[in-house]
């Protein structure tokens, strides 16, 4: 084990490398005719090209959010090519036999074997490539039990009555400037539906890879679990190690309808750009999910990843009794800055919501909690609890908490906690004095703070994030 | 074992340690008395590497090396074991996995494999036993919400589970009643074999009833003023330390 962790740290970003392929590639810019282009390569019907240039039309008048805790220079829209897709994939390969195995080979240095006899066990994968989606695994085996999951792109041609019910059901267009750009130029993602009362037998899960120079990924996931179902969905994401920044501006949907369940975790590690803070993606995603009645949405996040993060996944808590539930570890270190958190608006009678956050801020970045509780007049008896906790390791970076708080019911009880630590000497210390050196000794103090969050994670994801973390954190003392 | 030579050094600017020179032989138990503010606990801290404490002069020659040309971790490895006065939490990192990884590190370092996990297991509810402190320790986090008791029990536990040459106990017996000095005190003389040496910094003789030392030593104006047998516990117990600290100066 400790060998592994000593290699682990000796490694840079090891996502960082970068694939050599033939790609159609829109040229910088955005424009109608571009929002045209990106719908006709989809053969999308009119009623969602007409969504589309709505959305970007809004995005117009529409301005930059300048209220996170977050500095960086001014996005040009028109230096970002909205598409890219491998030559490859134009002709449409439909097994695993027919798609380039280059890009195969990609997700087989990535860790992530695409060969359903090779794959994790019990885990389906969709894998997003800049603005495609390459490959579904295990679609058939999902199929028999009922369980559709394929790419939002296919979902729109064989699922169209689903997809126009619930797409910007929960996420309005208009609902922030990043989710109108997404709206107008989204290219691929994720479409999952389980029906009644069906527990979904494998794990979904989607990767996400940014390729391409100078192209900004924006991709739509939509997941709908109906009465009395069960799914649990991860993702991750990586991307080359590129000087310039790129952009990905993502949208996620959960609608779990009543009594059914949606779990849904993320491992965030796009490229963080280098030691002096050059490159790096920025990461500006809406997520957020409604519940119906009894039903429940838990959002675990383990962000590691990104020059700048902006993302606070949500739940509106519209059925009575419903719960909803947000576990996070945001990790920055040398110039990264991270605001993040989550909004839990409480609608319906009995809800309940825990919010359990651990910010870990090194090296001269920035890492900010930020999250709303709204207790609505008809909430009887909602309940909230909140958990901020702040690590800081040295003493170059910051940590920042923005609770906001709304009650508008007197039955509401609402709990809020928040510490602010630092990793001790004495603490490395003692860890030195039994023998461990001061990188493990860190990594442990650090992984020891989000175990609460970890413990939420699928096992394999733990594993993972537990290394991620050591990865990160390298460098962060000495 | 260890041999310190005219061993000065400063903390915050201000000289603690001057000119303190000691031997000791391996299986030797030395005690450390002194007034408050001697450098009893400095001499801990500055055998074990830890921030802040400067070395200003001297040498320290440890099993055959050069002490201070060693990294913290490399110290403990080699066999210095330092068990603290106030013990830290380490909130969420289970004990189970702390020590594991403290005795792979020693047993890397030395050319053994790592232990299993059911062999470690195995080898730490048996150690926990032998400190009198229940097994459902090793799963909670290292020292978090444990008593003051607990605290000691668990650093002599590692001390076990680590073996190592140099055992230096800073103050472990301060807020200890009766029976905790007790464990703490079976468990150091369980350890006591012809390889292995102790320093046992104390203010009181107390501890000395059931740590009986070789030799004990005064520490005073920092450096070592008077060395004697275990009666010299006993005789200052009864004159207190002023006389020597007259003489010290």
């Amino acid at each position: 084990m400790s060998e592994q962790v000593e290699e682990l740290i000796r490694k840079e970003y090891a996502a960082g490398f970068s694939t050599d392929i033939i790609s159609e590639t829109l040229p910088p810019g955005l424009n109608e005719d571009v929002i045209r282009f990106i719908s006709g390569k989809k053969n999308e019907p009119d009623w969602l090209l007409e969504w589309r240039l709505k959305a970007y039309h809004a995005w117009l008048e529409m301005t930059e959010p300048e209220w996170a805790h977050v500095k960086y220079d001014d996005i040009d829209f028109q230096k970002v090519s909205f598409y890219s897709a491998p030559k490859s994939m134009d002709d449409k390969p439909k097994s695993l036999a027919e798609v380039d195995p280059e890009l195969l080979r990609t997700y087989e240095k990535l860790g992530i074997p695409l060969h359903e006899q090779a794959a994790l066990a019990g885990v389906a994968m969709d894998v997003v490539f800049d603005s495609v989606s390459v490959v579904t695994t295990f679609r058939e085996k999902l199929l028999e039990v009922g369980v559709i999951f394929c790419s939002i792109s296919e979902a729109v041609h064989k699922y169209p009555e689903l997809v126009k019910k619930y797409i910007g059901s929960v996420v309005p267009q208009k609902d922030n400037y990043y989710a109108a750009l997404n709206c107008a130029v989204f290219s691929d993602g994720s479409f999952v539906y389980i029906p009644k009362g069906v527990r979904c037998p494998m794990e979904l899960s989607t990767y996400f890879r940014i390729n391409e120079q100078n192209t900004g990924q924006f991709e739509r996931t939509l997941i709908i679990a109906d009465e009395g179902s069960h799914v649990s969905y991860l993702e991750g994401c990586t991307a080359p190690m590129r000087d310039e920044n790129q952009l990905h501006a993502a949208v996620v949907e959960l609608i779990a309808l009543d009594n059914a369940e949606i779990k849904y975790s993320t491992v965030q590690n796009w490229y963080p750009g280098n030691e002096e803070g050059k490159g790096g993606i920025y990461n500006f995603v809406t997520k957020r999910g409604v519940c119906h009645t009894n039903a429940k949405i838990s959002w675990t996040q383990v962000e590691t990843g990104s020059a700048v993060t902006w993302k606070y996944p949500s739940c509106i808590l519209r059925g009575d009794n419903s719960v909803g539930e947000f576990y996070s570890v945001a990790l920055t270190n040398n110039y990264q800055q991270a605001d993040t958190g989550t909004k839990m608006i409480h609608i319906g009678k009995n809800t309940r919501s825990t919010i359990i956050s651990k910010g870990i801020s090194a090296g001269k970045s920035s890492n900010a909690y930020r999250g709303l509780v709204r207790m609505n007049p008809g909430a009887d008896g909602a309940r909230n609890y909140t958990q901020c906790d702040s690590l800081l390791i040295g003493d170059k970076c910051g940590a920042h908490t923005f609770p906001y708080i709304e009650s508008r019911n007197p039955s509401a009880v609402i709990e809020h906690e928040a510490t602010t630590s630092k990793v001790s000497d004495d603490q490395l210390f003692l860890c030195q004095q039994r023998g461990l050196d001061a990188e493990k000794a860190v990594s442990m103090i650090v992984n020891g703070f989000c175990r609460e969050v970890f413990k939420e994670l699928p096992m394999e994801f733990a594993v993972e994030a537990g290394k991620l973390l050591e990865v990160s954190l390298e460098g962060s003392v000495g | 074992m260890l041999r310190i030579t005219d061993l000065f050094a400063k903390v915050e600017e201000k000289d603690i340690l001057k000119s303190l020179s000691l031997t000791i032989k391996p299986g030797e138990v030395h005690a450390i008395m002194g007034p408050n503010g001697a450098g009893k606990s400095t001499l801990g801290n500055v055998l074990s590497g830890r921030a802040g404490y400067e070395v200003t002069g001297g040498t320290v020659e440890f099993n055959g090396k050069d002490l201070f040309e060693l990294e913290i971790e490399e110290r403990a490895r080699e066999g210095l074991f330092l068990a603290f006065q106030y013990p830290v939490e380490i909130p969420g990192v289970s004990n189970m996995e702390f020590l594991k990884a403290s005795v792979d590190a020693k047993r890397k370092h030395h050319g053994q494999p790592e232990l299993s996990a059911v062999e470690f297991m195995k080898l730490a509810r048996e150690t926990s036993k032998r400190v009198s402190l229940d097994p459902t320790f090793l799963k909670r986090g290292v020292n978090e919400g444990f008593s003051g008791g607990e605290k000691k029990r668990n650093e002599i536990m590692q001390m076990m589970l680590l073996e190592p040459s140099l055992c230096i106990l800073d103050e472990t017996d301060s807020g200890l009643d009766i029976d905790a000095l007790q464990v703490v005190a079976n468990g150091v003389n369980e350890m006591r074999s012809p390889d292995r040496s102790f320093i046992v910094v104390t203010h009181y003789q107390r501890l000395l009833d059931y740590i009986v030392p070789d030799y004990v030593h005064v520490l005073a104006n920092g450096r070592i003023v008077k060395t004697g047998g275990k009666e010299l516990a006993l005789e200052l117990e009864e004159k207190g330390y002023a006389w020597l600290e007259e003489e010290a100066v």
